[in-house]
């Protein structure tokens, strides 16, 4: 796949998180979740998710240039 | 005993930052963004830890007291998603042009970008102005932290000038080394204790597991969004975050990387730093709930302190009280520091010297400014009486609301002076605007809608960026050559090609 479709793909990928971050679904639900009450846990397994995605930007969409073009 | 412990821990931070001044190289670059060699793990700590507040600490754990477990949804999931991506967009960027321009804060980038002073000077005012609310957050936090701590034996005064005299020793001697150094010390602290803070107070109230279902029975309501929230502030909350993008602190933070590369291991680990920081407060503020029912709303700032009083008394609750320093000061001095360099570079250098001040006078006009803000704001500080939550919150709506500024500056070309003007003055007056309706309302959202403020500023401001640019004549072509420079190459390879073009 080349860079600019990964890329692409990334930047739909933090669309997608930030429309996951609003999790109307769970507003009133008050089942616990691993000892956490679930709106609770699904945000950390949210702060998780979004980590693995912003490795997979650093990796596979970064702007290579911006150290050239810094003049190192 | 805890006394004794919080001042041990504040001699053991100037220490550290005395002897960053060891390295100390001589030159206002080093002294104002640490020469640009920090590297990829230091600047997670530093970014990381500059942008964490006694609002993250204090706030966050007195907010969910009142709002419940939503809080965290609201400010902390939020921000792990949009700090994270505004760093690797417009961070590294300016990190590039930093390097290869030579500058050294926000206003030098804009007032360049867009060749005009009066722009520049605008940008300064508004940020100077914006940034003062949150430096009274540190020394009211600080104030506040030592005298509940200590049980009323050290009163709040103390505190403030506390946290102003240590910041002022190590800000000023071991500028933004001494500031790094510190805090990658203090997040290091921060992390730990407020881990061990959380373990000890969940194993007093029997555990995590117990401790939920008591609260699921007395307070159900704490454990849902339910009314506390509303779904509209939850959608436009994710606004707030964009203000890392105009905090001038952040910025200069920055420029202090060694390559555009040292940004990688911050936005990846942002989000779970965020969640590490906030999981346990949240949850230590909806539990206060066991102890401390029926809390007025003044009081559910200090309620952290509360439970840490109550359940790790001595040793432990010096300790803790220092964790909560940790968090305080880390962002502090960096605000502290910031505010120096801009009135050191942007005033002072631009125009008292036109530019051509000496490296040494640089130096000592930067720790004149340093300790003259400390002064003014431990002062201010002792005439506010208002909650640290709502201080911040006003703070950070009007640094969002200028996001498209830098948006703009960084990726569009076609937009102007005139543009950047409108966008800031709209900042100016719908701030203004809102903050006359909401101050008396902890909760302001328009209209009670949930529709937070600053939505519709960073919508006016975008609006008024677009309309403004594109009224006014375009940029010159030799400013255009100098910010955006064809992909991978310097300006220097791009001279000849474009020199043969005309």
């Amino acid at each position: 796949m080349k860079k600019p479709v990964r890329s692409l793909l990334l930047y739909a990928a933090l669309v997608v998180l930030y429309l996951l971050h609003n999790d109307l679904w769970l507003w009133n639900d008050s089942r616990l979740v691993l000892g956490h009450p679930v709106g609770l846990a699904y945000h950390i397994g949210f702060a998780v998710v979004t980590s693995i995605v912003l490795t997979l930007l650093v990796i596979y969409a970064w702007p290579e240039h911006l150290d050239r073009e810094s003049g190192q | 005993m805890t006394l004794a412990i919080i001042i041990g821990y504040l001699v053991i931070v100037l220490v550290i930052g005395l002897f960053s001044h060891r390295f100390f190289r001589g030159t206002s670059e080093d002294f104002f963004v640490a020469a640009r060699t920090v590297g990829p793990f230091i600047l997670l700590i530093s970014l990381f830890g500059a942008n964490m507040t006694a609002f993250a600490l204090l706030g966050s754990a007195g907010e969910a007291y009142m709002e419940g477990i939503g809080v965290f949804a609201l400010m902390a999931s939020s921000s792990g998603l949009v700090i994270p991506v505004v760093f690797f967009f417009i961070g590294t960027r300016v990190w590039a042009l930093g390097k290869r321009h030579g500058y050294l804060t926000p206003v030098q980038y804009f007032r360049e970008r867009w060749g005009s002073d009066g722009l520049g000077l605008l940008i300064f005012a508004v940020q100077i102005a914006l940034l003062i609310p949150y430096l009274l957050i540190g020394v009211m936090g600080g104030g506040t932290t030592l005298t509940q701590v200590t049980g009323g034996q050290v009163p709040d005064w103390v505190g403030g000038a506390v946290i102003c005299a240590v910041v002022l020793t190590y800000v000023t001697y071991g500028g933004m080394r001494g500031t790094i150094w510190v805090n990658v010390f203090q997040t290091v602290v921060l992390l730990a204790l407020g881990f061990i803070a959380f373990w000890v107070i969940v194993d007093k109230l029997g555990g995590l597991t117990a401790a939920m279902n008591r609260l699921a029975a007395t307070h159900p309501d704490m454990l849902v969004r339910g009314e506390h929230i509303k779904p509209l502030q939850l959608l436009t909350y994710t606004c707030i975050p964009l203000s890392v993008g105009m905090f001038p602190h952040m910025f200069i933070h920055w420029l202090t990387a060694k390559s555009a590369a040292s940004f990688r291991p911050t936005i990846a680990f942002y989000p779970v730093c965020i969640a590490i920081v906030w999981v346990p407060s949240v949850l230590l503020g909806v539990f206060a709930h066991l102890d401390f029912p029926n809390l007025p709303a003044g009081a559910a700032s200090s309620v952290l302190v509360k439970m840490i009083n109550l359940h790790a008394p001595g040793v432990l609750a010096g300790l803790l009280a220092a964790g909560v320093f940790a968090a305080i000061m880390n962002s502090f001095d960096s605000q502290v520091h910031s505010v120096g360099t801009m009135f050191t570079q942007d005033i002072v250098r631009h125009y008292g010297f036109h530019d051509r001040m000496s490296e040494k006078q640089q130096i000592l006009v930067g720790r004149l400014f340093m300790v003259g803000i400390l002064i003014v704001t431990y002062l201010l500080s002792r005439v506010t009486d208002r909650s640290i939550f709502k201080l911040g919150v006003w703070c950070f709506t009007g640094f969002a609301a200028l996001f498209p500024v830098v948006v703009a500056a960084v990726f569009w070309k076609r937009s102007t002076k005139w543009g950047a003007a409108a966008s800031t003055v709209s900042v100016i007056l719908l701030w203004l605007f809102f903050i006359t309706r909401g101050w008396k309302s902890a909760d302001y959202t328009i209209a009670d809608s949930g529709v937070m403020p600053v939505a519709v500023m960073l919508l006016v401001s975008t609006a008024a960026m677009i309309v403004g640019s594109l009224l006014t004549r375009q940029p010159q072509q030799a400013t255009l050559d100098k910010f955006f420079p064809r992909s991978g190459r310097t300006e220097e390879e791009d001279r000849p090609v474009l020199r043969i073009a005309r």
